[in-house]
């Protein structure tokens, strides 16, 4: 494991930079093909209203594996990261209108542990609301 | 219905293996966009010190999720998993899955709770490699929300 982030160099507050992940239908459908999750609240927008949906929604899954993507760009080593916990807490609601949402996502360090590890705490929102709650990783430093 | 407490603690046999290849890594890679090397290359991946390509951190879940299906589809507890909601999720990883990996899981039901009418459900997937050693634990929480009253 070798992040090229130093754990001396960071402290508390200490802003990760943050990423706009943009997510279409095609994303979602080929998200789908990868992750094998083929709930079509995820595809099928007459399904997804039917179910009291808005519109077709993002996977959870899918937001969350965008959001820990601004802590493994910071580390460089996917591997720094040793614990990853989110709350589901609003959908993204991706329309069929070409350009589809934006999933905005900071991270801020928020303590410094023991051993080399640091807690980041992660905010991840679309349309201005926030998609995830107790959003947080553990990553180890070098 | 509330779910019958007496599953709290209840744990499933290991799932048969699931086997990580280089390429299903790659196209989940893809799948979120995520250029890093070391999910592609094994040569960076081994500059990071590991001995093949690995994974993301929140791949394993189609692995852990499958299993969990042991867990939603046991007639016995009776989720009705047209209702069902993802909650939280969490990993706690030993080491990153890697291409190679032959990994099995083993689901416990961890918590059983009811929540204003709804069943609130927490599986433990605790994931070994071939030698037994543990690659990572997910916790998922599910929801099955209550039926609105006819």
């Amino acid at each position: 494991m070798t992040a090229k982030i130093a754990y001396d160099e960071v402290e508390v507050g200490t802003e990760l930079p943050a990423q706009a992940f943009p997510v279409t239908r095609a994303t979602l459908v080929q998200y789908a093909g990868a992750s094998g999750d083929f709930n079509p609240i995820h595809w099928n927008e007459k399904f997804a209203v039917e179910v009291g949906l808005p519109d077709v929604i993002a996977h959870g899954m899918f937001t969350m594996a965008e959001a820990i993507r601004v802590v493994t760009d910071w580390t460089g080593d996917p591997a720094a990261v040793v614990e990853y916990g989110v709350r589901f807490t609003k959908p993204v609601v991706v329309p069929n209108d070409g350009t589809g949402a934006v999933i905005e996502v900071s991270a801020k360090v928020a303590a410094k542990l023991d051993d080399g590890l640091v807690r980041v705490d992660l905010t991840a929102t679309s349309e201005g609301r926030k998609v995830l709650g107790m959003s947080r990783a553990v990553v180890r430093l070098a | 219905m509330a779910l019958d407490q007496s599953f709290v603690g209840r744990t499933y046999p290991p799932t048969a293996p699931y086997e990580v290849g280089r390429e299903k890594i790659r196209e989940f890679a893809e799948a979120i966009g995520d250029a890093n090397p070391a999910y592609t290359d094994p040569e960076a991946a081994k500059e990071l010190g590991h001995p093949d390509v690995v994974a993301p951190p929140t791949f394993v879940f189609a692995i852990t999720f499958k299993a969990s299906a042991q867990v939603i589809e046991d007639p016995q507890l009776g989720l009705d998993y047209s209702r069902v909601v993802h909650g939280d999720q969490k990993f706690v990883y030993t080491r990153p899955v890697r291409a190679g990996d032959r990994l099995s899981v083993t689901s416990t039901i961890e918590e059983i709770k009811s929540l204003a009418g709804n069943d609130v459900l927490d599986i433990r997937g605790e994931v070994h490699d071939e030698t037994g050693e543990h690659v990572v634990t997910a916790f998922t929480k599910l929801v099955s929300r209550a039926p609105e009253e006819a």
